[in-house]
């Protein structure tokens, strides 16, 4: 009779054995594959903009073709003006919606915005940029930082929702209860529990939001337009960092595309530390008020 | 809505109460607190409760008990309206809070939840400091004051008797107590608005033996100020806190009624109903 221990002594085991050391091989190689190219374009980014970098390139304008020196100061501005202000439109709107969609899912309004979100967010960027440049270039007759904010923020705008939304939903359902059985209103759960509960989540999204919006370079063509000169205004013209990319990438001079590779490292540099920045925020949050989903 | 004369009183007859009762005291008499008339409960169009009939005694603590699936804490759930926020739910007849009708349409649910506060049964603290967590619903009424507050959370704190175990750390996270300590901090947390009444939904079955005893002993230090209303698996559990005793089953068409309800020695002592009898003998449930 061929007892338990057989099955586990014979050929069987080994034939286990070898299926589970294929799939954790599989699984383990597809990983490489995953992370390979990221290595690969950051070494590569590395090595050619490195070379180009210096103090000056973080704090001198443009310089026109064969002069030497000269930097992306105006850009980083600029960036930093479009997402901040791409930033203020659409986190308050794109949180205050996820609240209501969180919270009344099944209405039809509620299925409404989830249906706007996903279309939203299956639009590819340059339509986005089309859109801002119909409604507020075209009756301003000029390109403006302004533009380019409200193109990025439609750009932000179902990725909060979307993650604010996700994260609401993963706040345990005691916690809610646990704030109306105190009398607190709807709103308030919403603002003072569910928020603060899925706080780490939603600055996650937010920050996923940002580094999408810093490089995006298609919009900014019809919107921002581009500036060799420096301006903080948001009814001028305005230069960022993936557009500058994109000019100096295209342009037929040895120097510029030089300067296009620095520009581009300058650019990940930025995106990167903005990631790690949320996550070390998120980290001493949980540190400090232990994690809901214990 | 079927209009019924309630008894305003409850008469205890000495005779029916603990064996620590002296049979020559008079009858005492004792307020109602919160009271169902004809209750109906419905979750779309099945029945979850039926006829409910049921006298809450202020100062007392009543336990619900019934085996699993009876409507227990849907019962408990009608009395601060939590049901309220499950969909297609509806309410006929009347729960009463001193007399009003918590369910008529000019009561606002957020009054009747502060009056009537809850303590589920896992402990949910909200992933903020103690300090914080106590302080949560006095500041919903506007307290401000740093000062009002500590006092606040100082009392609270001490009614449910975690205090001295946590006073040199109010600022740290509520979620790192352990899970006996969070179900007092919940309670605290409940008694911070001043409620009249606290409905407890089985706190204690998430928790070990000397938790539980903690919880227990707590309830008895807080009847003097709280209406308490528990529910509870337990048996043993309701025979030593509570002072009456509701049993409940569920009918021939699966809604849960109200089978029979006395002081607690009598329930389980002399039980008039013979269902009631089976279940507290064991003999089922």
């Amino acid at each position: 009779m061929k007892t338990l221990s057989h099955y586990a002594t014979s050929r069987r085991q080994r034939r286990r054995k070898v299926v589970n050391g294929i799939m954790l091989t599989l699984s383990g190689l597809t990983t490489v594959l995953i992370v390979v190219p990221l290595i690969w374009i950051l070494t590569y980014v590395v090595r050619q903009g490195l070379p180009a970098l210096s103090p000056q390139f973080f704090t001198q304008l443009p310089t026109p073709v064969g002069v030497p020196g000269g930097g992306i100061v105006n850009s980083i501005v600029g960036s930093a003006i479009t997402v901040g202000l791409a930033l203020i439109i659409a986190a308050p709107i794109g949180v205050l919606a996820a609240i209501y969609v969180a919270s009344k899912p099944t209405t039809p309004l509620g299925l409404a915005v989830r249906f706007a979100t996903d279309v939203i967010s299956g639009v590819p960027s340059i339509i986005m940029g089309i859109f801002a440049y119909t409604v507020i270039v075209l009756p301003q007759h000029h390109f403006s930082a302004f533009s380019g904010g409200v193109a990025l923020a439609f750009i932000m705008l179902p990725i909060i929702i979307r993650t604010t939304e996700e994260m609401l939903k993963l706040v345990p359902g005691s916690l809610r209860e646990a704030s109306l059985a105190l009398g607190a209103t709807e709103w308030k759960t919403s603002l003072k529990v569910l928020l603060p509960a899925a706080g780490n989540g939603i600055l996650t999204g937010v920050m996923l939001a940002i580094a999408r919006a810093a490089g995006e370079a298609a919009p900014m063509l019809f919107t921002a337009f581009g500036n060799s000169f420096m301006s903080t205004s948001l009814n001028q013209p305005i230069a960022t960092l993936p557009q500058t990319v994109f000019v100096y990438a295209i342009s037929p001079y040895e120097d510029w595309r030089a300067k296009a590779w620095a520009t581009a490292l300058v650019l990940i540099t930025l995106v990167l530390s903005l990631n790690v920045l949320a996550r070390l925020i998120v980290s001493w949050r949980q540190r400090r008020l232990g994690s809901v989903n214990r | 809505m079927i209009e019924t004369k309630m008894p305003e009183k409850l008469v205890i007859s000495p005779l029916t109460v603990g064996v620590a009762e002296d049979k020559k005291a008079p009858a005492e008499s004792t307020d109602i607190k919160m009271s169902t008339e004809h209750l109906d409960m419905y979750y779309g169009k099945f029945r979850a409760l039926a006829d409910i009939n049921l006298s809450i005694p202020a100062h007392r603590i009543t336990a619900i008990i019934g085996p699993s699936g009876c409507g227990k804490s849907t019962l408990l759930r009608t009395f601060n309206r939590m049901n309220d926020l499950v969909p297609n739910t509806r309410v006929e007849g009347r729960v009463c809070l001193d007399g009003q009708d918590i369910y008529a349409p000019n009561v606002d649910v957020v009054d009747v939840r502060r009056q009537v506060g809850m303590v589920f049964q896992r402990p949910n603290p909200f992933p903020m400091s103690i300090y914080d967590n106590v302080a949560f619903g006095p500041r919903l009424y506007g307290v401000r004051r740093r000062a009002v507050l500590d006092e606040i959370v100082e009392r609270s704190l001490r009614q449910a008797a975690l205090w001295e175990e946590v006073k040199d750390k109010l600022n740290q996270s509520g979620m790192a107590l352990s899970g006996g300590q969070q179900q007092r901090l919940c309670i605290a947390r409940a008694l911070a608005v001043e409620p009249q009444v606290i409905l407890m939904d089985e706190p204690a079955s998430a928790l070990d033996p000397i938790s539980t005893l903690k919880i227990e002993e707590l309830m008895q230090s807080l009847k003097m100020d709280y209406t308490i209303v528990i529910v509870t698996h337990n048996m043993q559990q309701a025979a030593r806190v509570s002072d009456f005793t509701a049993f409940m089953m569920i009918d021939e068409n699966r809604a849960g009624t109200l089978v029979e309800f006395g002081p607690t020695a009598q329930i389980f002592t002399k039980p008039k109903n013979r269902q009631t009898e089976d279940y507290v003998t064991g003999r089922f449930g």
